[in-house]
């Protein structure tokens, strides 16, 4: 009582950490730990064999580096849209702004499919690649392709806020002081929005590694080729292989935890940072 | 100079501009042209038959129970990571977090080990007539589960920011929990949390992966919209599956808008 | 500190309560199943379920007049046409044998993860699968008994199908039988073996051509590695395959379910051609009563009617008209092929289909689906063989 009187001098302590650990618990931990149970059906060696299996390894290495890719280029389109949506006034910047969101609201499943339809080599993108000898669906590219689509909204969600409190000030100060544009850009603005650039490329990344419902449709599935980590999860549900499943559910789980903790030791350095210039 | 950045200023737009479009407005776009390719009429049948009906009313009653218990969730979730010192804060924060980096087939399938017929709680469910998996609860609780962090994430970013220096002096003068959450919390955090609801909201009814592993998929009862568009599209019925597609683009085109309007109107209001 | 956890535990009886207020209320019928009233008899949204508490406790069949009973069928991806026709004319047969409504309520998926739903607790009453492997993984959840392939005709499969190719019209690189389909030039459409049960007959009738051919395992393995390397897009169900070769115009040929094959060149009559090739495979699409759900919810004795009236003329007739072939053979019969080629280029206007002129091996000859899973579909085996590098 003693120590709870002095670190929260706020009422509700009690009430609203009851709550949420609740509901944590029967939404996220307790599942997650049946997961764990599961896996550990398997013995260690047979848990590293499956997880390692040669198309289990090119299934990591698809995912990866797709996701990868495409959350790159999400990365400096994303910070582009936040810089015109924050920084320029024109027509239909609030369309724009409102649309950003979009990607959540389509089922998975039709923007693969739509996708699928624009890029295959009659498609309506697909026919003008198809003319420099590009195939877009089934390939990589194509996932690619639909992972951008997934991961839109999540830099430029991340970066907008900071840029609207970013300092116009900073900028006219720095260029008053003889900085050139482009160098404010790199040494003023970049670093002050650096945090929620990796904030929302980590976010995105994690998104599209475990993206399933639009990649199936668009990736040709091939083995070795096109064929993502969810995919063979699928599959190995199909061929009622519960303990080979959640192994390699459970890599990816830990690699959203690894993906989550880089993500969360920047941004704590970040606002130390921060906190420490103020 | 002056001239240097119009310049810079329009080509950024430009690209933004063209790059939406391309990834995000062409393929709605297609949706909705496939949508009509047989006419109105094709299109309003393949909206108002029974199962496509019921579908509707199914996404609806679940992402009003996903929102409300996110929302109910978030508010406390945020209010124990901001107003608070304890040990543990950072884990916390990452668990609650972690649903977004959770591949949705996983989503699904914890829910399957941990309710499905092979788990110990299935007999003791069961006895007492309860099926969470294959059944309406297991298609919120997974809904829940994509959309968990969505509303705490936006909340706690700006309950950090407006610190706590307002909400202590209440307490010091003896005001409760409740009331300090609405008369000095709430205003802070009003369109944030807006915000959150509407990205929920836009998940919830858009979620296909994790609900696709555990409803079932019986027609008419446990299919989501999500759902019955694959239902439909794999019986070779495009204009019905991109029909149904397009009502969900509108319906989240519907809160997006809202979402904007109130937003500015809070701006203006603050400002 | 007592309060905070007391708090805590609050909270967590009310989310319990919650949820199981939700689950009973989405499951009715099957919770007043376990407390031993009228299990089956469900409050139907066609309103008809006023008189439906009556039948509970009745097991003869002159008190189900007027009620509702609700069934349940868990089925694979090409079937909905067929059980969307099949479900009305048994509700009609229903109707006249017992007077009671029967609803049915279809669910529709690849085949295997259909099996594991069921097996997981998904209420199915029957399961129409599209192999035997797949109703095995549900018998050996323990719902089914064991023996259910006895319990109906034909080893409990009521239809069957083969595999044949699904081609471009004119067949513009002449494509005859399962060799042309290692030729370098031309691209092959099948779903994923391992996600697919239709997947796997394409792969075993193909692996039974080769064989016939006298060729070793070893050079079978060589040849499907061939056609295999041909394999535009290995979409993870047939419908996702048949979308890829119809919607998306992918690849030359398709390996189809003979019934999907038909459903495509009736919806797109001038586009396709349908070539049989010189031998197949019988595929048994496999039906069984889930014992355990149809025990707990009262629903035996319409689910077991449901079943075997699959074998009658009536329905018999359906499912030649939605191209399967008939068990039946003086059904089968009526629907023979008037033409000696194995070439169909549009649906015979008289609605004679069926192909016999090839030559169909089964299940049987890879020693059941067991074995045969094991050898060729599970991790490491030969279809993973054939993708190592």
């Amino acid at each position: 009582m003693r120590s709870t009187k002095n670190k929260h001098t706020i009422p509700g302590f009690g009430l609203s950490m009851g709550i949420t650990l609740a509901i944590l618990g029967l939404v996220v931990i307790i599942p997650l730990c049946s997961l764990v149970i599961y896996s550990a059906q398997l013995s260690f060696h047979d848990f590293i064999a499956t997880i390692t299996r040669p198309r289990v390894l090119a299934s990591y290495q698809v995912s990866f580096l797709t996701a990868f890719i495409a959350s790159l280029i999400n990365t400096v389109t994303g910070v582009v849209l936040a810089w015109v949506l924050v920084r320029y006034e024109f027509p239909w910047k609030r369309f724009l702004d409102g649309i950003i969101e979009l990607p959540f609201a389509l089922p998975t499943a039709v923007a693969g499919i739509a996708l699928t339809h624009l890029t295959v080599s009659n498609g309506w993108v697909g026919s003008f690649f198809g003319k420099f000898g590009i195939e877009v669906a089934y390939t990589r590219l194509g996932i690619i392709i639909a992972l951008i689509f997934i991961g839109i909204p999540f830099v430029v969600r991340s970066v907008q806020p900071v840029l609207e409190k970013t300092d116009a000030e900073y900028e006219a100060a720095a260029e008053l002081m003889g900085a050139d544009r482009r160098q404010i850009f790199f040494r003023v603005i970049l670093p002050e929005l650096m945090p929620s650039i990796i904030a929302g490329f980590t976010m995105a990344f994690a998104r599209c590694l475990g993206e399933y419902g639009s990649v199936v449709f668009i990736a040709g599935n091939t083995p070795y080729e096109t064929e993502i980590t969810p995919l063979l999860i699928m599959s190995e549900l199909q061929e009622f292989d519960y303990a080979s499943a959640t192994s390699i559910a459970l890599v990816m789980l830990f690699t959203a935890f690894v993906i989550l903790f880089i993500n969360a030791a920047v941004q704590s350095r970040a606002s130390k940072i921060i906190s420490g210039i103020e | 100079m002056n001239q240097e950045k119009q310049v810079t200023k329009w080509v950024l737009i430009i690209f933004s501009t063209v790059f939406l479009a391309i990834m995000l407005l062409l393929p709605l776009f297609y949706v909705i042209i496939t949508a009509f390719r047989e006419g109105w009429s094709a299109f309003t049948a393949a909206i108002t038959n029974e199962d496509a009906a019921a579908s509707i009313r199914l996404t609806l009653i679940v992402t009003l129970i996903t929102v409300a218990v996110n929302t109910f969730f978030g508010i406390f979730a945020s209010w124990v990571i901001t107003k608070y010192r304890f040990f543990g804060k950072k884990v916390l924060s990452a668990l609650i977090d972690l649903p977004l980096t959770v591949s949705p087939i996983i989503a699904g399938l914890i829910y399957v080990l941990t309710f499905g017929r092979n788990s110990i709680l299935y007999p003791i469910l069961d006895a007492w007539g309860i099926h969470i998996i294959f059944a309406v609860p297991g298609i919120v609780l997974a809904t829940i589960f994509v959309t968990f962090p969505f509303i705490s994430r936006e909340l706690i970013p700006v309950l950090t920011a407006v610190g706590n220096d307002e909400e202590e002096a209440a307490a010091m003068m003896g005001a409760g929990f409740f009331r300090i959450f609405r008369s000095i919390t709430f205003p802070h955090i009003k369109w944030a949390f807006l915000y959150g609801i509407v990205l929920c909201a836009a998940r919830a009814m858009g979620e296909f992966g994790a609900v696709s592993v555990l409803s079932g998929h019986l027609r008419g009862k446990t299919n989501t919209m999500p759902l019955h568009i694959e239902v439909t599209y794999q019986a070779f019925d495009f204009t019905g599956a991109f029909a149904m597609s397009s009502i969900l683009v509108v319906m989240a085109l519907i809160i997006l808008v809202l979402r904007n309007v109130l937003e500015y109107r809070g701006k203006k209001e603050n400002g | 500190m007592k309060s905070r956890f007391l708090t805590a535990g609050l909270t967590l009886t009310l989310v319990l309560g919650t949820l199981t207020g939700c689950g009973s209320s989405a499951s009715a019928a099957a919770s007043e199943g376990a407390s031993g009233s009228s299990a089956a008899v469900s409050e139907g949204a066609s309103g008809s379920s006023v008189s439906a508490a009556a039948s509970g406790e009745a097991s003869g069949s002159a008190s189900l007049e007027g009620t509702t009973v609700e069934l349940t069928n868990v089925s694979y991806d090409p079937t909905r046409e067929l059980y969307a026709a099949y479900n009305e004319l048994f509700a009609d047969y229903w109707q006249e044998q017992k007077g009671q409504t029967v609803e049915i309520t279809q669910s529709h998926g690849g085949s295997g993860k259909q099996a594991l739903e069921v097996a997981n607790g998904l209420e199915a009453d029957v399961v129409t699968l599209a192999l035997e492997g797949d109703v095995d993984a549900v018998k050996n959840a323990g719902l089914i008994e064991e023996g259910y392939t006895s319990e109906f005709d034909l080893d409990s499969s009521p239809y069957t199908s083969t595999i044949v190719f699904l081609v471009r019209k004119d067949n513009p690189k002449n494509i005859q039988d399962w060799d042309d389909l290692t030729r370098e030039d031309v691209g092959v459409i099948t779903p994923n073996p391992k996600t697919s049960g239709g997947a796997r007959w394409n792969y075993l009738a193909a692996w039974y051509y080769f064989e016939k051919q006298g060729l070793s395992e070893d050079q079978i393995k060589e040849q499907l590695k061939a056609l295999f390397q041909n394999v535009v897009v290995l979409d993870s169900g047939a419908r996702g395959s048949t979308t890829s070769f119809v919607e998306n115009g992918q690849g030359d040929v398709l390996i189809a379910w003979e019934n999907e094959a038909f459903l495509s060149l009736e919806e797109n009559p001038d586009d396709y051609e349908i070539v049989v090739p010189s031998v197949s495979i019988l595929c048994q699409p496999t039906v069984a009563v889930v014992d355990e759900v149809v025990d707990k919810r009262g629903t035996r004795e319409v689910a077991e009617e449901y079943l075997s009236y699959l074998y009658s003329d009536d329905a018999q007739k359906l499912e030649a008209e939605w191209y399967y072939r008939p068990t039946n053979e003086n059904i089968l019969s009526d629907y023979e092929y008037a033409e000696t080629s194995n070439t169909i280029t549009e649906i015979p206007e008289d609605g004679k289909w069926i192909i016999t002129n090839v030559e169909l091996t089964d299940i049987s000859h890879f020693n059941g689906w067991t074995e045969a899973t094991e050898k060729h579909f599970a991790d490491g085996g030969v279809f993973d063989e054939i993708y190592e590098e």
